[in-house]
Protein backbone atom coordinates (compact mmCIF):
# COMPACT_ATOMS: atom_id res chain seq x y z
CA UNK A 1 0.00 0.00 0.00
CA UNK A 2 1.17 3.39 -0.79
CA UNK A 3 0.47 6.63 0.94
CA UNK A 4 -2.63 8.10 -0.73
CA UNK A 5 -1.14 11.51 0.11
CA UNK A 6 1.85 11.46 -1.89
CA UNK A 7 0.62 9.94 -4.89
CA UNK A 8 1.91 11.88 -7.70
CA UNK A 9 5.38 13.07 -5.40
CA UNK A 10 8.68 12.10 -7.32
CA UNK A 11 10.20 10.67 -5.27
CA UNK A 12 14.09 11.17 -4.94
CA UNK A 13 14.85 8.20 -2.89
CA UNK A 14 17.99 6.90 -2.87
CA UNK A 15 20.56 4.45 -0.85
CA UNK A 16 20.10 5.21 3.21
CA UNK A 17 22.66 6.41 5.60
CA UNK A 18 22.81 4.09 7.11
CA UNK A 19 19.77 2.29 9.66
CA UNK A 20 20.87 3.49 12.95
CA UNK A 21 20.22 7.50 11.34
CA UNK A 22 16.95 6.34 9.97
CA UNK A 23 15.61 4.41 12.45
CA UNK A 24 16.66 7.79 15.04
CA UNK A 25 14.72 10.21 12.70
CA UNK A 26 11.57 7.59 12.46
CA UNK A 27 11.63 6.63 16.35
CA UNK A 28 9.65 10.06 17.36
CA UNK A 29 6.61 9.68 15.18
CA UNK A 30 6.42 5.55 15.48
CA UNK A 31 6.22 6.16 18.84
CA UNK A 32 3.80 8.55 18.85
CA UNK A 33 1.79 6.52 16.30
CA UNK A 34 2.63 2.94 17.83
CA UNK A 35 2.11 4.04 21.94
CA UNK A 36 -0.54 6.75 21.64
CA UNK A 37 -2.63 5.47 18.56
CA UNK A 38 -1.74 1.95 18.51
CA UNK A 39 -2.34 1.82 22.37
CA UNK A 40 -5.45 3.48 22.55
CA UNK A 41 -7.01 1.25 19.62
CA UNK A 42 -5.34 -1.95 21.55
CA UNK A 43 -6.91 -1.21 25.04
CA UNK A 44 -10.52 0.09 22.96
CA UNK A 45 -10.34 -3.45 21.72
CA UNK A 46 -9.11 -4.87 25.23
CA UNK A 47 -12.28 -2.87 26.98
CA UNK A 48 -14.82 -4.10 24.41
CA UNK A 49 -13.51 -7.57 25.17
CA UNK A 50 -15.10 -7.05 28.75
CA UNK A 51 -12.18 -6.65 30.45
CA UNK A 52 -11.98 -3.20 32.52
CA UNK A 53 -9.80 -2.95 35.19
CA UNK A 54 -11.20 -1.76 38.82
CA UNK A 55 -14.20 -2.03 37.00
CA UNK A 56 -14.92 -5.97 38.56
CA UNK A 57 -15.22 -6.61 35.18
CA UNK A 58 -12.68 -8.91 34.31
CA UNK A 59 -13.75 -11.35 31.98
CA UNK A 60 -12.78 -11.46 28.73
CA UNK A 61 -15.35 -12.47 26.32
CA UNK A 62 -17.17 -11.34 23.49
CA UNK A 63 -20.41 -10.60 24.65
CA UNK A 64 -20.33 -7.00 24.03
CA UNK A 65 -19.79 -7.13 20.57
CA UNK A 66 -22.39 -9.88 20.36
CA UNK A 67 -24.81 -7.33 22.01
CA UNK A 68 -23.55 -4.42 19.55
CA UNK A 69 -24.37 -6.60 16.50
CA UNK A 70 -27.31 -8.70 17.58
CA UNK A 71 -28.92 -5.15 18.51
CA UNK A 72 -31.82 -4.66 16.18
CA UNK A 73 -30.95 -0.68 15.85
CA UNK A 74 -27.36 -2.10 14.80
CA UNK A 75 -28.15 -2.98 11.03
CA UNK A 76 -30.41 0.12 10.82
CA UNK A 77 -27.39 2.75 12.33
CA UNK A 78 -24.98 0.68 9.97
CA UNK A 79 -27.09 1.08 6.92
CA UNK A 80 -27.93 4.81 7.40
CA UNK A 81 -23.91 5.46 7.79
CA UNK A 82 -22.81 3.27 4.72
CA UNK A 83 -25.92 5.62 3.29
CA UNK A 84 -24.69 8.84 4.08
CA UNK A 85 -20.69 7.93 3.56
CA UNK A 86 -21.18 6.78 0.58
CA UNK A 87 -23.89 9.06 -1.22
CA UNK A 88 -21.21 12.02 0.60
CA UNK A 89 -18.35 10.71 -0.88
CA UNK A 90 -20.12 9.84 -4.67
CA UNK A 91 -22.02 13.46 -4.88
CA UNK A 92 -18.65 14.88 -3.69
CA UNK A 93 -16.21 13.03 -5.81
CA UNK A 94 -18.70 13.40 -8.88
CA UNK A 95 -18.97 17.04 -8.89
CA UNK A 96 -14.89 17.31 -8.05
CA UNK A 97 -14.38 16.02 -11.26
CA UNK A 98 -15.80 18.76 -13.04
CA UNK A 99 -14.53 21.10 -10.59
CA UNK A 100 -10.69 20.43 -10.98
CA UNK A 101 -11.16 20.47 -14.94
CA UNK A 102 -12.34 23.79 -14.54
CA UNK A 103 -10.34 25.28 -12.38
CA UNK A 104 -7.20 23.44 -14.38
CA UNK A 105 -8.22 25.34 -17.48
CA UNK A 106 -8.52 28.98 -15.35
CA UNK A 107 -5.59 31.05 -16.10
CA UNK A 108 -3.55 31.79 -13.06
CA UNK A 109 -4.68 34.84 -12.84
CA UNK A 110 -8.26 33.55 -11.35
CA UNK A 111 -6.65 33.76 -7.85
CA UNK A 112 -10.22 34.93 -6.52
CA UNK A 113 -11.72 31.86 -8.14
CA UNK A 114 -9.02 29.64 -6.68
CA UNK A 115 -8.99 31.59 -3.19
CA UNK A 116 -12.46 31.21 -2.36
CA UNK A 117 -12.98 27.65 -3.62
CA UNK A 118 -10.18 26.79 -0.66
CA UNK A 119 -12.29 28.34 1.53
CA UNK A 120 -14.31 25.17 2.73
CA UNK A 121 -10.99 23.42 3.29
CA UNK A 122 -10.51 25.53 6.46
CA UNK A 123 -13.78 25.73 8.07
CA UNK A 124 -14.88 23.07 10.92
CA UNK A 125 -17.39 20.98 9.87
CA UNK A 126 -19.31 22.11 13.16
CA UNK A 127 -19.54 25.40 11.56
CA UNK A 128 -20.68 24.43 8.09
CA UNK A 129 -23.30 21.89 10.14
CA UNK A 130 -24.58 25.35 11.92
CA UNK A 131 -25.13 27.46 8.85
CA UNK A 132 -26.75 24.59 7.18
CA UNK A 133 -28.95 23.93 9.84
CA UNK A 134 -29.91 27.89 9.58
CA UNK A 135 -30.43 27.74 5.93
CA UNK A 136 -32.31 24.11 5.69
CA UNK A 137 -34.34 24.30 9.11
CA UNK A 138 -38.37 24.61 8.65
CA UNK A 139 -38.11 28.17 9.39
CA UNK A 140 -34.80 29.08 7.98
CA UNK A 141 -33.54 31.33 5.22
CA UNK A 142 -34.56 28.82 2.41
CA UNK A 143 -38.41 28.15 3.81
CA UNK A 144 -38.19 31.99 3.91
CA UNK A 145 -37.07 32.55 0.74
CA UNK A 146 -40.15 29.92 -0.58
CA UNK A 147 -43.02 31.20 1.13
CA UNK A 148 -41.69 35.00 0.05
CA UNK A 149 -42.13 33.11 -3.52
CA UNK A 150 -45.20 32.00 -2.90
CA UNK A 151 -44.37 27.96 -3.24
CA UNK A 152 -45.75 27.23 0.54
CA UNK A 153 -47.76 29.20 3.30
CA UNK A 154 -45.98 28.47 6.72
CA UNK A 155 -43.13 26.26 7.84
CA UNK A 156 -45.20 23.35 7.56
CA UNK A 157 -45.21 22.87 4.24
CA UNK A 158 -41.44 23.02 3.85
CA UNK A 159 -39.94 20.03 3.11
CA UNK A 160 -37.95 18.39 6.38
CA UNK A 161 -34.41 18.77 5.10
CA UNK A 162 -32.66 18.43 8.49
CA UNK A 163 -33.24 15.56 11.09
CA UNK A 164 -34.84 13.89 8.19
CA UNK A 165 -35.07 10.29 7.06
CA UNK A 166 -32.74 11.01 4.28
CA UNK A 167 -29.68 12.76 5.88
CA UNK A 168 -30.23 15.25 3.57
CA UNK A 169 -28.60 18.11 5.63
CA UNK A 170 -25.95 15.91 6.94
CA UNK A 171 -24.63 15.22 2.88
CA UNK A 172 -24.95 18.57 1.76
CA UNK A 173 -22.67 19.44 4.48
CA UNK A 174 -20.41 16.99 3.74
CA UNK A 175 -20.43 17.72 0.02
CA UNK A 176 -20.11 21.62 0.51
CA UNK A 177 -17.15 20.85 2.89
CA UNK A 178 -15.12 18.11 0.66
CA UNK A 179 -15.37 18.82 -2.72
CA UNK A 180 -12.60 21.15 -2.37
CA UNK A 181 -10.59 18.39 -0.44
CA UNK A 182 -10.88 16.01 -3.15
CA UNK A 183 -10.85 18.77 -6.23
CA UNK A 184 -6.95 20.40 -5.00
CA UNK A 185 -6.07 16.77 -5.28
CA UNK A 186 -6.78 15.99 -8.51
CA UNK A 187 -5.75 19.67 -9.31
CA UNK A 188 -2.78 18.92 -8.27
CA UNK A 189 -2.41 15.71 -10.68
CA UNK A 190 -3.99 17.60 -13.21
CA UNK A 191 -1.23 20.30 -13.11
CA UNK A 192 1.50 18.01 -13.46
CA UNK A 193 0.95 15.60 -16.14
CA UNK A 194 -1.45 15.29 -19.22
CA UNK A 195 -1.02 18.40 -20.86
CA UNK A 196 1.35 16.75 -23.55
CA UNK A 197 -0.75 13.42 -23.71
CA UNK A 198 -4.09 15.43 -24.33
CA UNK A 199 -2.03 17.21 -27.45
CA UNK A 200 -1.56 13.78 -28.47
CA UNK A 201 -4.79 13.09 -28.51
CA UNK A 202 -5.87 16.02 -30.18
CA UNK A 203 -3.49 14.80 -32.70
CA UNK A 204 -4.68 11.54 -33.71
CA UNK A 205 -8.41 13.17 -33.36
CA UNK A 206 -9.74 11.61 -30.03
CA UNK A 207 -12.92 13.53 -29.68
CA UNK A 208 -13.31 15.18 -25.81
CA UNK A 209 -15.03 12.26 -24.47
CA UNK A 210 -12.61 10.18 -25.38
CA UNK A 211 -9.45 12.23 -24.32
CA UNK A 212 -11.53 12.33 -21.03
CA UNK A 213 -12.25 8.61 -20.89
CA UNK A 214 -8.77 7.37 -22.17
CA UNK A 215 -6.22 9.90 -20.58
CA UNK A 216 -7.69 12.27 -18.20
CA UNK A 217 -9.62 10.01 -16.19
CA UNK A 218 -6.49 7.26 -16.01
CA UNK A 219 -4.29 10.29 -14.35
CA UNK A 220 -6.36 11.33 -11.83
CA UNK A 221 -7.80 7.65 -10.67
CA UNK A 222 -5.19 6.89 -8.54
CA UNK A 223 -5.88 10.30 -6.48
CA UNK A 224 -9.38 10.15 -6.53
CA UNK A 225 -9.62 6.83 -5.23
CA UNK A 226 -7.31 7.82 -2.43
CA UNK A 227 -9.46 11.18 -1.74
CA UNK A 228 -12.45 9.61 -1.85
CA UNK A 229 -11.88 6.27 0.70
CA UNK A 230 -10.48 9.39 3.34
CA UNK A 231 -13.69 11.13 2.59
CA UNK A 232 -15.29 7.94 2.69
CA UNK A 233 -13.56 6.81 5.98
CA UNK A 234 -14.35 10.52 7.99
CA UNK A 235 -17.56 10.78 6.96
CA UNK A 236 -18.36 6.86 8.04
CA UNK A 237 -16.96 7.57 11.61
CA UNK A 238 -17.62 11.74 12.16
CA UNK A 239 -19.71 12.69 14.98
CA UNK A 240 -20.71 16.89 14.89
CA UNK A 241 -22.60 16.78 12.05
CA UNK A 242 -24.93 13.62 12.05
CA UNK A 243 -25.01 14.44 15.71
CA UNK A 244 -26.70 18.32 14.80
CA UNK A 245 -28.62 17.34 11.83
CA UNK A 246 -29.40 14.13 11.88
CA UNK A 247 -32.60 12.06 13.27
CA UNK A 248 -32.92 10.99 16.96
CA UNK A 249 -33.85 7.69 15.80
CA UNK A 250 -31.84 5.50 13.72
CA UNK A 251 -28.87 7.19 14.84
CA UNK A 252 -25.55 6.94 12.75
CA UNK A 253 -23.09 4.45 13.76
CA UNK A 254 -20.59 6.94 15.84
CA UNK A 255 -23.71 9.34 17.10
CA UNK A 256 -24.87 5.44 18.76
CA UNK A 257 -21.24 4.77 20.03
CA UNK A 258 -20.90 7.75 21.93
CA UNK A 259 -23.93 7.76 23.51
CA UNK A 260 -23.40 4.33 24.81
CA UNK A 261 -20.04 5.53 25.83
CA UNK A 262 -21.25 8.55 27.74
CA UNK A 263 -24.24 6.70 29.46
CA UNK A 264 -24.70 6.83 33.14
CA UNK A 265 -24.61 3.05 33.17
CA UNK A 266 -20.95 1.92 32.76
CA UNK A 267 -22.22 -1.25 32.05
CA UNK A 268 -23.27 0.29 28.46
CA UNK A 269 -19.80 2.00 28.51
CA UNK A 270 -18.14 -1.30 26.57
CA UNK A 271 -20.42 -1.65 24.16
CA UNK A 272 -19.79 1.93 23.50
CA UNK A 273 -16.02 1.19 22.66
CA UNK A 274 -16.79 -2.12 20.53
CA UNK A 275 -19.09 0.22 18.25
CA UNK A 276 -16.08 2.61 17.97
CA UNK A 277 -14.18 -0.76 16.98
CA UNK A 278 -16.87 -2.16 14.47
CA UNK A 279 -16.49 1.72 12.74
CA UNK A 280 -12.69 1.40 12.58
CA UNK A 281 -13.11 -2.13 11.05
CA UNK A 282 -15.47 -1.19 8.94
CA UNK A 283 -13.60 2.09 7.53
CA UNK A 284 -10.61 -0.37 7.32
CA UNK A 285 -12.38 -2.89 5.24
CA UNK A 286 -13.52 -0.54 2.90
CA UNK A 287 -9.53 0.58 2.51
CA UNK A 288 -8.31 -3.00 2.16
CA UNK A 289 -11.76 -3.54 -0.50
CA UNK A 290 -10.97 -0.54 -2.33
CA UNK A 291 -6.66 -1.79 -2.95
CA UNK A 292 -8.22 -5.06 -3.75
CA UNK A 293 -10.26 -4.08 -6.41
CA UNK A 294 -7.86 -1.67 -7.78
CA UNK A 295 -5.81 -4.28 -8.02
CA UNK A 296 -7.94 -6.89 -10.08
CA UNK A 297 -8.92 -4.00 -12.18
CA UNK A 298 -5.13 -2.73 -13.02
CA UNK A 299 -4.64 -7.07 -13.86
CA UNK A 300 -7.86 -6.96 -16.29
CA UNK A 301 -6.56 -3.64 -17.80
CA UNK A 302 -9.83 -1.77 -17.02
CA UNK A 303 -8.10 0.84 -15.38
CA UNK A 304 -3.87 1.81 -16.40
CA UNK B 1 -11.91 29.21 -20.66
CA UNK B 2 -13.87 31.96 -21.91
CA UNK B 3 -14.76 35.03 -20.41
CA UNK B 4 -18.19 34.54 -20.03
CA UNK B 5 -18.10 30.56 -18.72
CA UNK B 6 -15.61 31.72 -16.16
CA UNK B 7 -17.70 34.23 -15.00
CA UNK B 8 -20.24 31.81 -14.67
CA UNK B 9 -18.21 28.98 -12.87
CA UNK B 10 -16.73 31.92 -10.58
CA UNK B 11 -19.99 32.77 -9.75
CA UNK B 12 -21.34 29.46 -8.65
CA UNK B 13 -18.27 28.87 -6.75
CA UNK B 14 -19.32 32.25 -4.82
CA UNK B 15 -22.38 31.23 -4.18
CA UNK B 16 -22.02 27.93 -3.15
CA UNK B 17 -19.08 29.20 -0.73
CA UNK B 18 -20.81 32.04 0.35
CA UNK B 19 -23.90 31.67 1.38
CA UNK B 20 -23.52 29.40 4.21
CA UNK B 21 -21.27 32.45 5.81
CA UNK B 22 -24.17 34.97 4.87
CA UNK B 23 -26.56 33.13 6.87
CA UNK B 24 -24.51 33.52 9.66
CA UNK B 25 -23.65 36.71 9.34
CA UNK B 26 -27.17 37.82 9.27
CA UNK B 27 -28.14 35.70 12.12
CA UNK B 28 -25.28 37.21 14.38
CA UNK B 29 -26.85 40.75 14.05
CA UNK B 30 -30.26 39.94 13.86
CA UNK B 31 -32.20 41.74 16.73
CA UNK B 32 -35.85 40.62 15.55
CA UNK B 33 -35.81 38.12 12.64
CA UNK B 34 -39.59 36.14 12.42
CA UNK B 35 -40.72 33.82 10.20
CA UNK B 36 -41.66 34.68 6.99
CA UNK B 37 -38.67 37.72 6.77
CA UNK B 38 -35.99 37.01 4.26
CA UNK B 39 -34.13 40.09 5.80
CA UNK B 40 -33.60 40.65 9.60
CA UNK B 41 -36.59 43.10 11.05
CA UNK B 42 -34.21 44.41 13.58
CA UNK B 43 -30.61 44.57 13.63
CA UNK B 44 -28.54 45.10 16.52
CA UNK B 45 -25.07 43.49 18.26
CA UNK B 46 -27.09 42.13 20.91
CA UNK B 47 -25.37 38.36 20.34
CA UNK B 48 -21.80 40.30 19.75
CA UNK B 49 -21.75 42.40 22.92
CA UNK B 50 -23.22 39.26 24.63
CA UNK B 51 -20.22 36.97 23.80
CA UNK B 52 -17.71 40.06 24.53
CA UNK B 53 -19.01 41.06 27.95
CA UNK B 54 -21.81 38.82 29.51
CA UNK B 55 -19.75 35.50 28.18
CA UNK B 56 -16.77 37.50 27.43
CA UNK B 57 -14.51 35.32 30.34
CA UNK B 58 -16.42 32.20 28.65
CA UNK B 59 -15.44 33.04 25.32
CA UNK B 60 -11.75 33.99 26.03
CA UNK B 61 -11.21 30.94 27.86
CA UNK B 62 -12.48 28.49 24.90
CA UNK B 63 -10.34 30.94 22.91
CA UNK B 64 -7.51 30.34 25.09
CA UNK B 65 -7.94 26.54 25.33
CA UNK B 66 -8.38 26.58 21.48
CA UNK B 67 -5.11 28.36 20.73
CA UNK B 68 -3.40 26.68 23.20
CA UNK B 69 -4.15 23.07 22.52
CA UNK B 70 -3.88 23.42 18.26
CA UNK B 71 -0.82 25.79 18.37
CA UNK B 72 1.65 22.96 21.10
CA UNK B 73 0.22 20.07 18.87
CA UNK B 74 1.16 21.81 15.48
CA UNK B 75 4.65 22.15 16.91
CA UNK B 76 5.11 18.91 18.51
CA UNK B 77 4.17 17.58 15.18
CA UNK B 78 6.69 19.71 12.69
CA UNK B 79 9.27 18.79 15.16
CA UNK B 80 8.64 15.21 14.99
CA UNK B 81 7.38 15.41 11.24
CA UNK B 82 10.50 16.90 9.70
CA UNK B 83 13.01 14.33 10.54
CA UNK B 84 10.27 11.30 10.05
CA UNK B 85 9.59 13.34 6.63
CA UNK B 86 13.23 13.24 5.24
CA UNK B 87 13.80 9.53 6.16
CA UNK B 88 10.76 8.99 4.36
CA UNK B 89 11.26 11.37 1.47
CA UNK B 90 14.86 11.27 0.23
CA UNK B 91 15.78 7.01 1.09
CA UNK B 92 14.66 4.19 0.13
CA UNK B 93 14.66 1.37 3.02
CA UNK B 94 13.06 -1.90 3.96
CA UNK B 95 9.81 -1.75 5.82
CA UNK B 96 9.29 1.42 4.36
CA UNK B 97 6.03 0.25 3.03
CA UNK B 98 4.62 -0.58 6.85
CA UNK B 99 5.72 2.68 8.27
CA UNK B 100 3.36 4.18 5.45
CA UNK B 101 0.44 1.95 6.39
CA UNK B 102 1.00 2.60 10.28
CA UNK B 103 1.19 6.55 9.32
CA UNK B 104 -2.31 6.42 7.44
CA UNK B 105 -4.01 4.06 9.49
CA UNK B 106 -4.38 7.12 12.18
CA UNK B 107 -6.05 9.24 9.35
CA UNK B 108 -8.62 6.93 8.52
CA UNK B 109 -9.56 5.28 11.73
CA UNK B 110 -11.97 7.90 13.44
CA UNK B 111 -10.35 9.83 16.43
CA UNK B 112 -13.71 9.04 17.90
CA UNK B 113 -12.26 5.17 18.71
CA UNK B 114 -8.77 6.15 19.84
CA UNK B 115 -10.25 8.56 22.45
CA UNK B 116 -12.55 6.09 23.65
CA UNK B 117 -9.64 3.80 23.86
CA UNK B 118 -7.12 6.09 25.99
CA UNK B 119 -9.54 7.68 28.26
CA UNK B 120 -9.24 5.01 30.72
CA UNK B 121 -5.68 4.78 30.72
CA UNK B 122 -5.28 8.61 30.33
CA UNK B 123 -7.38 8.46 34.11
CA UNK B 124 -4.97 6.39 35.50
CA UNK B 125 -1.69 8.37 34.16
CA UNK B 126 -3.78 12.02 35.78
CA UNK B 127 -3.31 12.88 31.98
CA UNK B 128 -7.52 13.15 31.61
CA UNK B 129 -9.02 16.82 31.55
CA UNK B 130 -5.68 18.26 31.17
CA UNK B 131 -4.05 19.90 28.08
CA UNK B 132 -1.61 16.92 27.80
CA UNK B 133 -3.45 14.43 27.85
CA UNK B 134 -5.87 16.58 25.14
CA UNK B 135 -2.76 17.31 23.11
CA UNK B 136 -1.69 13.66 23.14
CA UNK B 137 -5.00 12.32 21.33
CA UNK B 138 -4.69 15.56 18.88
CA UNK B 139 -1.43 14.28 17.92
CA UNK B 140 -2.40 10.43 16.99
CA UNK B 141 -3.76 12.23 13.72
CA UNK B 142 -2.20 15.61 13.37
CA UNK B 143 1.41 13.69 13.74
CA UNK B 144 0.72 11.51 10.36
CA UNK B 145 -0.48 14.31 8.27
CA UNK B 146 2.34 16.64 9.30
CA UNK B 147 4.40 13.70 8.19
CA UNK B 148 3.19 13.16 4.48
CA UNK B 149 3.25 16.69 3.77
CA UNK B 150 6.73 17.16 4.31
CA UNK B 151 7.19 13.12 3.11
CA UNK B 152 6.10 15.25 -0.31
CA UNK B 153 8.15 17.59 0.65
CA UNK B 154 11.28 15.81 1.07
CA UNK B 155 10.99 13.82 -2.16
CA UNK B 156 11.24 16.88 -4.15
CA UNK B 157 14.31 18.38 -2.12
CA UNK B 158 17.52 18.03 -3.59
CA UNK B 159 20.56 17.51 -1.08
CA UNK B 160 23.13 18.15 -3.31
CA UNK B 161 23.15 21.75 -1.70
CA UNK B 162 23.85 20.27 1.46
CA UNK B 163 27.08 18.79 0.67
CA UNK B 164 28.28 22.01 -1.61
CA UNK B 165 27.50 24.15 2.16
CA UNK B 166 29.36 20.73 3.81
CA UNK B 167 32.66 21.19 1.82
CA UNK B 168 32.27 24.62 2.15
CA UNK B 169 33.16 23.87 5.80
CA UNK B 170 29.69 24.43 7.30
CA UNK B 171 28.89 22.41 10.27
CA UNK B 172 26.04 20.01 10.83
CA UNK B 173 24.07 22.58 12.88
CA UNK B 174 24.91 25.17 9.94
CA UNK B 175 23.52 23.23 7.21
CA UNK B 176 20.26 22.57 8.73
CA UNK B 177 19.67 25.89 9.89
CA UNK B 178 20.81 27.64 7.02
CA UNK B 179 20.35 25.23 3.72
CA UNK B 180 17.80 22.92 4.78
CA UNK B 181 15.48 25.52 6.98
CA UNK B 182 14.87 27.96 4.51
CA UNK B 183 14.72 25.55 1.47
CA UNK B 184 11.55 23.74 3.48
CA UNK B 185 10.10 26.33 5.52
CA UNK B 186 6.85 26.60 2.91
CA UNK B 187 6.34 22.97 3.93
CA UNK B 188 6.74 22.98 7.17
CA UNK B 189 4.42 25.95 7.25
CA UNK B 190 1.68 23.83 5.90
CA UNK B 191 1.88 21.26 7.74
CA UNK B 192 1.73 23.26 10.39
CA UNK B 193 -1.36 24.58 9.15
CA UNK B 194 -2.78 21.49 9.14
CA UNK B 195 -1.86 20.28 11.74
CA UNK B 196 -3.45 23.76 13.60
CA UNK B 197 -6.66 23.26 12.00
CA UNK B 198 -6.98 19.76 12.58
CA UNK B 199 -7.00 19.98 15.65
CA UNK B 200 -8.63 23.74 15.83
CA UNK B 201 -11.72 21.86 14.55
CA UNK B 202 -11.50 18.46 16.76
CA UNK B 203 -14.67 18.21 19.00
CA UNK B 204 -15.36 14.59 20.48
CA UNK B 205 -12.13 13.25 21.17
CA UNK B 206 -11.34 16.77 23.14
CA UNK B 207 -14.64 16.36 24.53
CA UNK B 208 -13.80 12.26 25.81
CA UNK B 209 -10.16 13.24 27.07
CA UNK B 210 -10.57 16.90 28.22
CA UNK B 211 -14.00 16.27 29.98
CA UNK B 212 -15.34 19.28 31.09
CA UNK B 213 -12.42 20.86 32.05
CA UNK B 214 -10.23 22.04 28.28
CA UNK B 215 -13.61 23.94 26.93
CA UNK B 216 -11.98 24.82 23.45
CA UNK B 217 -14.09 26.78 21.27
CA UNK B 218 -16.18 23.80 19.80
CA UNK B 219 -16.86 22.23 23.07
CA UNK B 220 -18.50 25.85 23.65
CA UNK B 221 -20.27 26.07 20.67
CA UNK B 222 -21.85 22.99 21.21
CA UNK B 223 -23.29 23.87 24.53
CA UNK B 224 -24.22 26.98 23.13
CA UNK B 225 -26.71 25.27 20.34
CA UNK B 226 -28.31 23.03 22.98
CA UNK B 227 -29.32 26.62 24.57
CA UNK B 228 -31.06 27.48 21.41
CA UNK B 229 -29.77 30.99 20.63
CA UNK B 230 -29.07 31.24 17.42
CA UNK B 231 -27.80 34.89 17.20
CA UNK B 232 -25.13 34.23 19.65
CA UNK B 233 -24.34 30.31 18.22
CA UNK B 234 -23.91 32.39 14.75
CA UNK B 235 -21.25 35.06 16.55
CA UNK B 236 -19.43 32.19 18.26
CA UNK B 237 -19.27 30.38 14.48
CA UNK B 238 -17.73 33.14 12.92
CA UNK B 239 -15.16 33.60 15.92
CA UNK B 240 -14.53 30.10 14.95
CA UNK B 241 -13.65 30.35 11.80
CA UNK B 242 -12.18 33.56 11.77
CA UNK B 243 -8.51 31.93 12.44
CA UNK B 244 -9.12 29.32 9.59
CA UNK B 245 -9.69 32.20 7.09
CA UNK B 246 -6.63 34.41 8.39
CA UNK B 247 -4.41 31.01 7.92
CA UNK B 248 -5.55 30.68 4.45
CA UNK B 249 -5.24 34.55 3.22
CA UNK B 250 -1.70 34.14 4.86
CA UNK B 251 -0.93 30.76 2.59
CA UNK B 252 -2.52 32.18 -0.38
CA UNK B 253 0.05 35.16 0.04
CA UNK B 254 3.24 33.32 0.75
CA UNK B 255 2.53 30.23 -0.57
CA UNK B 256 0.99 30.02 -4.19
CA UNK B 257 -2.42 28.52 -4.92
CA UNK B 258 -2.40 24.99 -4.41
CA UNK B 259 -0.71 24.74 -1.27
CA UNK B 260 -3.71 23.86 0.62
CA UNK B 261 -4.26 20.25 -1.06
CA UNK B 262 -4.64 17.47 1.09
CA UNK B 263 -5.97 19.64 4.27
CA UNK B 264 -9.00 18.25 6.25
Amino acid sequence: MTSPLTTGADARTRKGPGGVALSLALLPALAVVLILFGGGFALGIVQALGYLPGAGLGEWSLAHFARVLSDPDFLHSFLLTLYIAGASTVIAAGISIPAALGLASLSKRSRVIHFIFQMPLTVPHLVIAIAVMFMLAPAGLLSRAATGAGWIASPADFPLLINDAWGIGIILTYVWKEIPFITLMLLAVLRHTGRDLLDVGRTLKADAWQRFRYITLPIIFPALGAASLIVFAYTFGAFEVPFLLGQTYPMTLPVWAYKHYSDIDLMARPEGIATGIVIALVVMAAVILAQVLTKAARKRGLIA
Amino acid sequence: MKKSSRRFFGSIVGATVGLPFLSLVLWSFAERWFYPALWPQAWGLRAWRYITSTAGFQVMTAIGHSVVVAAVTAAIAVVIAVPAGRALGQYDFKGKDLVSVLLTLPIIVPPLCVAMGLHLWFIRLGLAETYAGVIGVHLTFCLPYAIFVLWGVFANYNPDFEDQARSLGASRAVVMARVMLPMILPGISVAALFAFLLSWSQYLSTLIIGGGRVTTLPVLLFALMGSGDRPVAAAVSLVFVAPAFIALLFSARHLGNRSLAGVR
